[in-house]
């Protein structure tokens, strides 16, 4: 059975005067992975951005609509920005650890500066999250040496570990792996189809092989607007929406 | 023809300085290593100096002197003057950057190329007139502001140097936002920021001008912070310009403590730089 | 930045403060200089600037002697100093290899690391002897009959502050200039190079044509160093109130007279005519400094993209 673990209803976006979102609504099914597509400046990554309140941290950004969490409108005004930030992790599209602290350390700083102090809950959540995150056996014999000496997929899997240390009910990837090699690329993606067995996921993605490879729902954007939204295999084989189908068949973007 | 050989004049003058100023570095180096050494000895680092006319007696109250003066120092102008920086750096990432911040920056820029010595006469005119004495604290207010401007500026630099990404990284771990500031930006910006302070520190150990009429000196241990401190450039000042052949080593010998300290505080800075690079 | 809570205002409240606290102290540091030298502007107003006597028995101050100390061991420093440094920037900028460029800004950062009062002990015992036995005597001979070199040669005199200023300031011209000749464009060398123009001619055309208003900028702010330096002239000079258009006597500078007569100042307006020194020396070497960072500012950005 379906579960809405997210909804999101009515949402516009602003940069300044420029709306990047136009009234745009989507639901997001529970233990599901849901891709977001469309050509650049579509308003993707705005679109995620807002669901972990990142968005409005740029100056003169303005949002409006709703996102429900667990049915809970996450821009009401009782809603503290950080806690929708714990429940709703997010890794970015470059790989970015914090470059002056350890690999040990970049998994365990979210933790203690969110108030944790025992120091077995913290070493026992970070290795875990670092064996969730497919990176123990790499790492295992450096967790004190910089993260920044890993390779581009191995920082991006710390940057995994990073948000799942936090235990987030939901994870936002923004084009996680437009930045690595395609082994890399590959193992992302395997983690995600892991991840998504305890998390409800959202990926913003150019490649559409990797929409169609990892996700069972897609939502096609264009201009700010939601033009379809489907499971992943009806937007590829039977889009409803012409500009969808010319998207999908490379006839722009 | 003539052309050809003014071009080769031209371009041997110009190799010409780059060896001279090498040349004048060695003497002036060579010189004190050289008499220093010849005047150093174990009393320089543990005794007091000698009344006049003594031979012998060595300079340990200066050294520590210097060490309490630049501590001090450090103290009160680090925190001032990285808060500040996160300030500036704030203001101008902000939606509309404040007059107040541009003012600041234009006088900490007015700040930094004001000769030390009008800024020891500033420190006491603001604390030994009133507390009518020389003191330690007087001294390292002088220093503290010599260094302000320099802390202040690569805070802000490095600061603003650290990328979007990370902030934005912390943030999304539902990091407050002064956590964000203070434990992972700033902590990005470390390495900078530290070998700005090291920067401002190797200038301030060898300030003499801003001690003259503050620290003041003192031919003994000082007493308490609210008193008159000896400083290692204060006394090699000193020394340097009595009648006594005897002062006038020690002078030397302090010279080369004096500089020896000065540049492992400079090459600390520069391998810290190398390091995070 | 978006919603604060109570921690996050109470913390940039914080650096509020302290940039407050930075502001206040230079600010301060204007009002007291200011305050202190009241005293000597009410009793000697802007004559004080044009009339030599210095007189602390008879309560007469006068500053002229020491500005005319200050701009001529300045302007000597310059004369001194500006060539090297204009050749070391171009060898940097125009010669040097990668390893070159890197030891000489070690060489460079080590010169300009050296306290002042180092250089100081090394003009007293090193430089104002030989100048004395040797370089004195031998200007002397050749150019004796310039007033420049009549007198009897001290060795701590007008002379040796002027090389010794000349070594401190060279770093801060000879780095900045570089940065200045740097920023100059490639093509502007090649276009030059093409026209047939040897490598001289090049600089003089391409380099140091562009770059003339930064390298004017480089100067003034070694300008403002020099008049500024304060304890490495103080042991030098020789610290006499007169003024003489010969380099081998002693004089005195503003700062120096402020390092050797503050301790001893007893009576207020003497004090007072001490700050007013100060202050002086505060606007001249703040003037000078912003003139040169527009002038440096011009250049660089000039040619950024």
């Amino acid at each position: 059975m379906l579960e809405t673990k997210l909804e999101i209803k009515n949402l516009s976006a602003w940069y300044s005067e420029h709306q990047v979102l136009k009234n745009v609504s989507i639901p997001i099914y529970k233990n599901k992975v849901t891709a977001i597509i469309g050509p650049s400046g579509c308003g993707k990554s705005t679109l995620i951005r807002c669901i972990n309140r990142l968005h409005e941290i740029v100056p003169n950004a303005k949002v409006e609509g709703q996102v429900l969490l667990d049915g809970k409108n996450i821009y009401d005004i009782d809603v503290d920005p950080m806690e929708v930030r714990k429940k709703v992790g997010m890794v970015f599209q470059q790989p970015n650890p914090f470059p002056t602290m350890t690999i040990f350390d970049n998994v365990a700083v979210g933790l203690k500066l969110n108030g944790i102090k025992d120091k077995k809950v913290i070493e026992e959540t970070v290795i875990n999250a670092i064996k969730e995150s497919g990176l123990y056996e790499e790492v295992k014999n450096k967790l004190y040496s910089y993260g920044t000496h890993l390779s581009g997929g191995q920082q991006q899997r710390l940057c995994i570990a990073r948000t799942l240390a936090l235990r987030p009910e939901v994870i936002l990837f923004d084009e996680p792996c437009s930045a690595l090699d395609p082994i890399s690329t590959a193992k992302i993606e395997d983690l995600i189809l892991e991840l998504k067995k305890n998390h409800t996921i959202i990926i913003v993605t150019h490649n559409l092989q990797q929409a169609a490879r990892v996700s069972e729902y897609t939502a096609f954007l264009y201009l700010g607007e939601l033009i379809e939204f489907a499971p992943t295999e009806k937007i590829f084989t039977v889009p409803k929406d012409k500009r969808t189908e010319d998207y999908i068949t490379g006839k722009f973007g | 023809m003539k052309r050809k050989i003014i071009d080769k004049i031209m371009q041997f003058l110009i190799y010409t300085s780059g060896v001279l100023v090498c040349f004048v570095l060695l003497i002036i180096l060579g010189y004190i290593v050289l008499k220093g050494i010849s005047s150093l000895s174990l009393d320089f680092f543990i005794r007091l100096p000698k009344p006049v006319g003594e031979v012998g007696g060595g300079m340990v109250n200066a050294i520590v002197g210097s060490f309490v003066l630049v501590l001090l120092s450090t103290l009160w102008s680090v925190p001032i003057g990285v808060l500040s920086g996160v300030y500036l750096a704030e203001s101008s990432s902000s939606a509309k950057p404040s007059n107040f911040s541009s003012v600041l920056r234009f006088l900490l820029d007015v700040l930094s190329g004001v000769p030390s010595i009008v800024i020891g006469i500033f420190a006491y005119s603001l604390i030994v007139l009133p507390m009518k004495k020389f003191s330690a604290i007087a001294g390292s207010f002088a220093l503290g502001i010599i260094m302000l401007p320099t802390i202040t500026r690569t805070a802000e630099e490095m600061i603003k140097m650290v990328p979007r990404s990370i902030k934005e990284a912390s943030l999304a771990l539902g990091i407050n936002y002064w956590k964000t500031m203070f434990f992972i930006i700033l902590n990005t910006a470390k390495p900078g920021i530290l070998t700005g302070i090291l920067i401002a520190v190797a200038r301030i150990f060898g300030e003499t001008a801003p001690l003259l009429f503050t620290a003041f000196g003192n031919r003994f241990w000082h007493r308490s912070l609210f008193g008159p401190i000896a400083a290692l450039p204060l006394q090699i000042f000193a020394y340097a310009i009595s009648p006594y052949d005897d002062w006038h080593k020690q002078a030397w010998a302090g010279a080369l403590v004096l500089i020896l300290i000065v540049y492992m505080i400079i090459f600390i800075s520069r391998k810290i730089l190398l390091k995070y690079r | 930045m978006g919603n604060k809570n109570f921690a996050d205002k109470l913390f940039f409240s914080v650096t509020k403060v302290a940039a407050f606290i930075s502001f206040a102290l230079i600010v301060l540091l204007f009002i007291m200089l200011i305050k202190e030298s009241g005293l000597s502007f009410s009793k000697f107003g802007l004559r004080f600037f044009i009339t030599k006597v210095w007189d602390p028995v008879v309560e007469q101050y006068g500053a002229l002697s020491f500005i005319y100390g200050s701009v001529i061991s300045s302007l000597l420093a310059l004369l001194i100093s500006v060539p090297i440094s204009l050749g070391i920037a171009l060898f940097l900028s125009e010669f040097a290899s990668k390893k070159l460029k890197e030891f000489l800004s070690i060489i460079m950062s080590l010169l300009a690391g050296i306290p002042s009062v180092i250089y100081g002990l090394w003009g007293i015992f090193v430089l104002a002897p030989i100048l004395r036995n040797y370089i004195e005597p031998f200007l002397q001979k050749i150019f004796g009959f310039l007033i420049f070199f009549q007198g009897e040669p001290y060795g701590l005199d007008m002379l040796a502050a002027g090389i010794i200023l000349s070594i401190m300031i060279t770093p801060t011209i000879s780095s900045i200039s570089k940065d200045v000749f740097e920023s100059v464009p490639r093509n502007l060398r090649e276009a030059g190079l093409a026209l047939g123009a040897t490598k001289w001619e090049m600089i003089k055309i391409a380099v140091l044509k562009t770059a003339k208003q930064g390298v004017i900028g480089a100067i003034i702010l070694g300008l403002g160093r020099a008049i500024g330096e304060t304890m490495a002239v103080t042991m030098v000079i020789g610290n006499v109130h007169e003024i003489s258009l010969s380099l081998f006597h002693p004089s005195a500078t503003l700062a120096s007279v402020i390092a050797n007569e503050f301790a001893e100042a007893t009576t207020d307006l003497y004090v007072s005519a001490l700050f007013k020194i100060g202050l002086t020396l505060f606007f001249v070497t703040v003037i000078l400094n912003i003139f040169a960072k527009v002038l440096i500012y011009s250049t660089t950005k000039k040619y950024k993209v």
